[in-house]
């Protein structure tokens, strides 16, 4: 009996460690677990939207929403700084009627909550979010065309916005719709521009080899060198000013210009394509009342929101892997030592992102919003030829290193 | 006349936009310091602490009813309040004084005197016009209820939360 058990795990384990079979019970486990991150981020985003937006403006913002210990027999309740708020929001708007105003066009008024939604969430199946755990490499899709997929995808939601606006039959949305298609197709075209320098340097656009290349090279934006640095170095000063001097080159010092301006451009294009504050003229409260969602409630609205906040996560996590290193940090090996150090890269990923969050939060309250035709002068007219100048800027570095 | 407004000339840096930016991250930056360690917050937490000591004298809070200092509870059921009441959220029920009663020569005293409190507006019209000061504005602004009921304020509410006024004009002396 027990031989028999034994030989029915050793099957298990058989089956489980074929190629194919493994793949795709990894690929399960992968995506779910970043799922279930991403979407916890996403409530933990809107909390901090709000808490800091109030703390910039000098205010206390959420507080209160907690465990209520007074309903179920306490004395006190426990605030725990407002976290509930994360869980309140939804549970709020989970529990309001999904009313459909009679003049919209239904099955596009339906359609559009889900089509914002879904691209942000597809574009994270191509980011690295870690190096690898167990040999198993943290990468959900490690296709060859990651960078032009998630332009592919991203462009998608723009279908969401439109046809939010339009199927709603009211003026507000429509202008809303309008504003947005036009503003994320200029912004797409400066997003994709600002990505080809970097595509020129590394070689390849393949997310995993970006990032692999800014682990040998040092981050994009930051030309440190991380060759022979390690703890072990910075207790010893000459071996630390050796791995300086060794790492150090005039060609990466070169490369550095037209990488940083590709940066501003790239993140200034996500703002916009975010729909974020100084770009968020589809939404824009003041003028449009609430713009292409004014005729949505309910876990509609909540989709929008989702999706808005999603691409925000997404986007940011595209920046991190272009420009900023990916889950690499200087001192923190990859997750062939060991797998903590594989959890511990997927925390630094996920910590970027966090600081690339509370940047949008941040701008967002400190500039005020573009008018319309600023917005399309400084998409066409300042960062379309810019960008385009930068590339042919990056390809006579390149020419002349390479000589 | 015409105005002309001279248009300020831009310098480089200042078209790029990008140093008025950072001027005003580090400011809105600066705010956010300071509020992470509570300074600078001008946020007052409601229900823990109050303003109530800082209310001017003229504060237009809750109608109630007032009794004098020599034990008479001042309206007279004139119903002029009434009348004057904008959402008319005032009902009175007017009743006879019955002639064993220390203020029988009043002859007319409300037997119900409601005020709904979801109609009123805190206008004060009803202070003003009344001919008796019976019925004044007090600084209870924080009038709740669970139901509708519960926000209609009786007779014996409204000269509980009013209480004593002192000071008033005594007309209905002995020797009036």
């Amino acid at each position: 009996m027990l031989r028999f058990r034994f030989m029915d795990t050793a099957l298990i384990l058989n089956f489980l460690t074929t190629p194919w079979v493994f793949l795709i019970w990894t690929t399960i486990v992968k995506a779910s677990v970043l799922l279930s991150i991403v979407l916890g981020l996403v409530s933990l985003t809107v909390y901090a939207e709000r808490r800091v937006s109030a703390l910039i403006q000098d205010r206390v913002g959420p507080n209160r929403v907690g465990i209520p210990m007074t309903l179920l027999g306490g004395k006190k309740d426990i605030f725990l700084w407002g976290l509930g708020q994360m869980i309140a929001d939804p549970v709020k708007l989970l529990l309001k009627e999904n009313f459909q105003p009679a003049s919209v066009n239904g099955f596009y008024y339906w359609l559009a909550p889900k089509l914002v939604m879904i691209p942000p969430i597809l574009v994270l199946a191509v980011l690295p979010f870690g190096s690898s755990i167990l040999g198993v490499q943290m990468t959900i899709a490690d296709v060859n065309i990651g960078v032009l997929y998630i332009f592919a995808i991203s462009s998608l939601s723009v279908y969401g916005i439109t046809l939010a606006g339009w199927a709603s039959n009211s003026k507000f949305p429509f202008l809303g719709g309008i504003r947005s298609s036009s503003q994320m197709i200029s912004y797409e075209l400066s997003l994709g521009l600002s990505v080809v320098p970097v595509l020129m340097i590394c070689g390849s656009i393949n997310l995993n080899d970006i990032v692999d290349w800014q682990v040998k090279n040092g981050w994009l934006v930051a030309p440190y060198w991380p060759q022979g640095f390690s703890i072990s170095s910075l207790l010893h000063p000459d071996q630390l000013l050796h791995a300086f001097v060794a790492g150090f080159s005039w060609q990466r010092i070169a490369l550095w210009i037209p990488l940083l301006i590709s940066f501003v451009i790239f993140l200034v294009s996500i703002f916009a394509e975010t729909n974020r504050l100084p770009f968020d003229l589809p939404e824009a409260e003041q003028e449009l009342v609430g713009g292409y969602h004014t005729e949505y409630g309910s876990m509609n609205f909540a989709l929008f929101f989702l999706g808005e906040y999603a691409a925000m996560i997404a986007g940011s996590g595209a920046v991190v892997s272009l420009f900023l290193g990916g889950w690499s940090f200087p001192l923190i090996p990859d997750g062939s030592h060991g797998v903590l150090w594989g959890l511990v890269n997927i925390g630094v990923f996920f910590a970027k992102i966090c600081a690339l969050l509370l940047f949008f939060i941040w701008v967002r309250w400190t500039i005020p919003r573009f008018r319309y035709d600023q917005l399309m002068k400084l998409g066409w007219l300042g960062f379309f030829p810019i960008a385009l100048a930068n590339i042919f800027v990056t390809a006579l570095i390149l020419a002349y290193i390479k000589h | 006349m015409a105005l002309v407004v001279k248009r300020p000339k831009l310098s480089l840096a200042e078209k790029f936009y990008l140093p008025a930016l950072l001027s005003g991250l580090v400011i809105t930056w600066n705010h956010l310091k300071r509020a992470i360690f509570n300074k600078g917050i001008v946020t007052m937490q409601y229900p823990e602490q109050k303003w109530d000591a800082n209310l001017p004298d003229w504060y237009r809070g809750a109608p109630t009813l007032v009794s004098d200092e020599h034990g008479k509870d001042r309206c007279v059921a004139c119903q002029l309040c009434e009348f004057i009441c904008p959402p008319r959220a005032i009902t009175i029920i007017p009743m006879e004084i019955p002639s064993d009663d220390r203020w029988k020569k009043v002859e007319k005293r409300p037997e119900e005197f409601d005020i709904d409190m979801t109609r009123c507006i805190y206008c004060g019209l009803c202070e003003e016009v009344c001919p008796e000061q019976a019925i004044y504005l007090r600084k209870d602004y924080s009038i709740t209820g669970l139901n509708r009921a519960a926000m209609v304020h009786d007779k014996k509410t409204l000269y509980k939360l009013g209480g004593v006024r002192t000071g008033l004009v005594f007309k209905w002396n002995e020797l009036k």
